[in-house]
């Protein structure tokens, strides 16, 4: 008796297993997306893989990268399955397009391409928009604490203040770190060379001592618990931070900027580029993009969806910047093979 | 010869996801573009403060470990069999939790105004541990202590407690017992015991990433190399393997001189 009470409880366990796996999908995508980028259902929130295979009868496989260097790295030397669809930032886009690693985008199949923001359309990294769509944009800026940062945040500058010894929390990525250099010293970060290079270098060994740490995601520990002051991150992740400490703000330096746009792009290799293209046309419904823009809570591309997004953030200003604040910022565009290698380099050396 | 093929499944599993992938690490770390080179390894000569200073950081905490560990080893494996148990499990226990947490877990401890500095303060003495070496020292040491104390601990409860009897008969003080009886009994354990603290300690990455942000150590570079560039990766991976080859084989070596053919 216990026996078969056993079984039949197996195969009362097994049976969400099989409804779900079971299904046949027509076809499916490998979509290789940043982490923390997609409305995922979590918290009653829309779910958009779900709704997607559902309505498509495609199946997604998803996975996460955490940068633009890495995520490249897994496409050069990738031997398995092919992705289809990946969201790198502008710099690396044109990176992709020049090494011939990603495909032109066949818009026909894109109708939805229309809600896009003419000020995210045709921007110098993919100057016709051939290749890319644009997901979502931001601004790197200065995360500041009004507790511990008396004076008025407007400049880079201040990240170099000997008051703020072992209180700045600088990111850890090598473009956004040299950008804030050699926008200080008057340079232009797409445009810049080998010495101006290592005089941005000299700035920012000047700045180790001042350094809290050097980092990514542990800038949410260090800002949201008083750890540091001052921190270099993201628009869109500072806003995150102070909805868990209200002393902090956010501000984009006079000098200027960088606005990233992370953009859709399809792998030459791609294996379901139709399947690619109805995900894409999915991801650009004003009403599921409004969903992602409301998880994400970075700058969405999408201007149909302006009007769903709750009102709460979409009139938030350091989410949806005055036209004051793209007049300033710039974007990245690729930098020459050698160039780029020899500033990542510098960046390391920074920190050894 | 038979009993040769039960370590079949092992022998497998290792040339799958050890021989060959060291075999990419050789091969990425000796190439460039397809090409043989050697610049990779002129490239990581920038490399040396870092990769001294994370051995030397390394050495201190298997010392801490293991001075710690010993006497606590010894005094576990004379307890009756109910509190080696408990103290087993709690020494165990915090490694049921995942090695991220567990570092998360010691930034909060660690950091200013963190339950640590506050209990220094209680006193009048001020401290300040995050983002100093310290701090990353003491992570190696929570991280990797139970691998110092676990083997020192069984070979322990090995030696026979008549030995120790008969030597305090024959006269010895409590002190030449330790020295003659317990101490060359228990080196076995206290080898391989080193090896497992200062092997890990000393390629650990995350651990500085997060005690001390801004002055990282070589594991953490060699991951950063690896999102840049395999080949540069690699040749400090395989310079990183030859240290500890050597440093494996030298105390060995010490092991073996007293105990013959015990360790590990």
């Amino acid at each position: 008796m216990k026996k078969k009470l056993c079984i039949l409880l197996c195969l009362l366990l097994s049976l969400p297993w099989c409804l779900t796996s079971c299904k046949k999908y027509e076809s499916e995508i490998n979509v290789y997306n940043w982490g923390e980028y997609i409305s995922d259902g979590s918290e009653d929130t829309y779910d958009v893989i779900r709704e997607f295979e559902l309505k498509y009868n495609i199946k997604v496989n998803y996975t996460e990268y955490d940068s633009n260097e890495y995520m490249y790295n897994v496409l050069k030397n990738n031997t398995g399955s092919a992705y289809d669809i990946l969201v790198p930032s502008e710099y690396m886009v044109a990176k992709l397009i020049e090494e011939d690693m990603v495909q032109k985008i066949n818009f026909e199949n894109i109708p939805n391409y229309k809600y896009i923001d003419e000020k995210y359309k045709n921007l110098p990294f993919d100057p016709n928009n051939e290749y890319s769509i644009p997901y979502f944009a931001g601004t790197l800026g200065i995360v500041y604490n009004k507790t511990m940062v008396d004076e008025e945040v407007d400049s880079w500058e201040i990240l170099w203040d000997e008051k703020y010894k072992e209180k700045i929390f600088m990111i850890d990525n090598s473009r956004d770190a040299f950008a804030v250099a050699l926008t200080v010293l008057g340079y232009d970060p797409n445009n810049c060379t080998k010495e101006q290079i290592d005089e941005a270098m000299e700035l920012l060994k000047k700045q180790r001592p001042l350094v809290y740490t050097y980092g990514m995601d542990q800038v949410f520990n260090c800002m949201e618990q008083d750890q540091c002051a001052l921190g270099v991150y993201y628009a869109g992740d500072a806003v995150t931070m102070m909805e868990n400490n209200e002393n902090l703000d956010f501000v984009v330096p006079k000098e200027g900027s960088n606005m990233f746009v992370d953009s859709i792009v399809i792998p030459k290799n791609a294996e379901n580029k139709e399947g690619a293209e109805k995900f894409i046309n999915f991801l650009l419904d004003p009403e599921v993009s409004a969903a992602n823009a409301e998880y994400v809570c970075y700058t969405s591309c999408n201007e149909a969806s302006y009007e769903l997004i709750d009102e709460e953030i979409i009139e938030d200003d350091i989410i949806y910047p005055d036209e004051e604040v793209y007049e300033r910022c710039f974007y990245f565009s690729n930098m020459e093979k050698e160039l780029y290698d020899y500033l990542q380099k510098a960046w390391i050396k920074v920190q050894i | 010869m038979k009993s040769k093929w039960t370590a079949t499944p092992y022998f497998i599993w290792m040339a799958i996801f050890i021989i060959v992938p060291l075999g990419m690490v050789v091969y990425y770390a000796f190439s460039d573009d397809g090409k043989f080179s050697l610049q990779a390894f002129l490239d990581i000569t920038i490399y040396a403060p870092v990769f001294f200073k994370s051995l030397w950081l390394a050495l201190i905490a298997t010392v801490i470990s293991l001075v710690i560990s010993y006497p606590l080893a010894y005094m576990m494996s004379r307890a009756n069999a109910v509190t080696q148990k408990t103290m087993v499990m709690l020494i165990m226990l915090p490694m049921w939790m995942n090695f991220l947490l567990r570092i998360y877990a010691l930034v909060t401890l660690l950091q200013e105004n963190g339950l640590v500095e506050k209990f220094f303060s209680l006193f009048g003495i001020e401290v300040s541990i995050i983002n100093t070496s310290t701090a990353v020292v003491i992570g190696m040491v929570y991280n990797f202590i139970p691998y110092m104390l676990m083997p020192i601990y069984t070979v322990m409860t090995k030696i026979d407690n008549n030995l120790i009897e008969a030597a305090a008969d024959l006269g010895s003080n409590t002190f030449n017992v330790f020295k003659k009886v317990v101490i060359p009994l228990s080196l076995p354990g206290v080898v391989s015991g080193i090896t497992m603290v200062f092997v890990p300690a000393a390629s650990t990455f995350l651990v500085a990433q997060y005690l001390d942000g801004s002055n990282k150590l070589i594991g953490d570079f060699i991951e950063k190399e690896f999102l840049r560039d395999y080949s540069t990766g690699s040749a400090l991976s395989l310079v990183l393997m030859v240290v500890m080859f050597i440093f494996i084989g030298l105390t060995n070596r010490f092991g073996n001189d007293d105990m013959e053919g015990m360790v590990i």
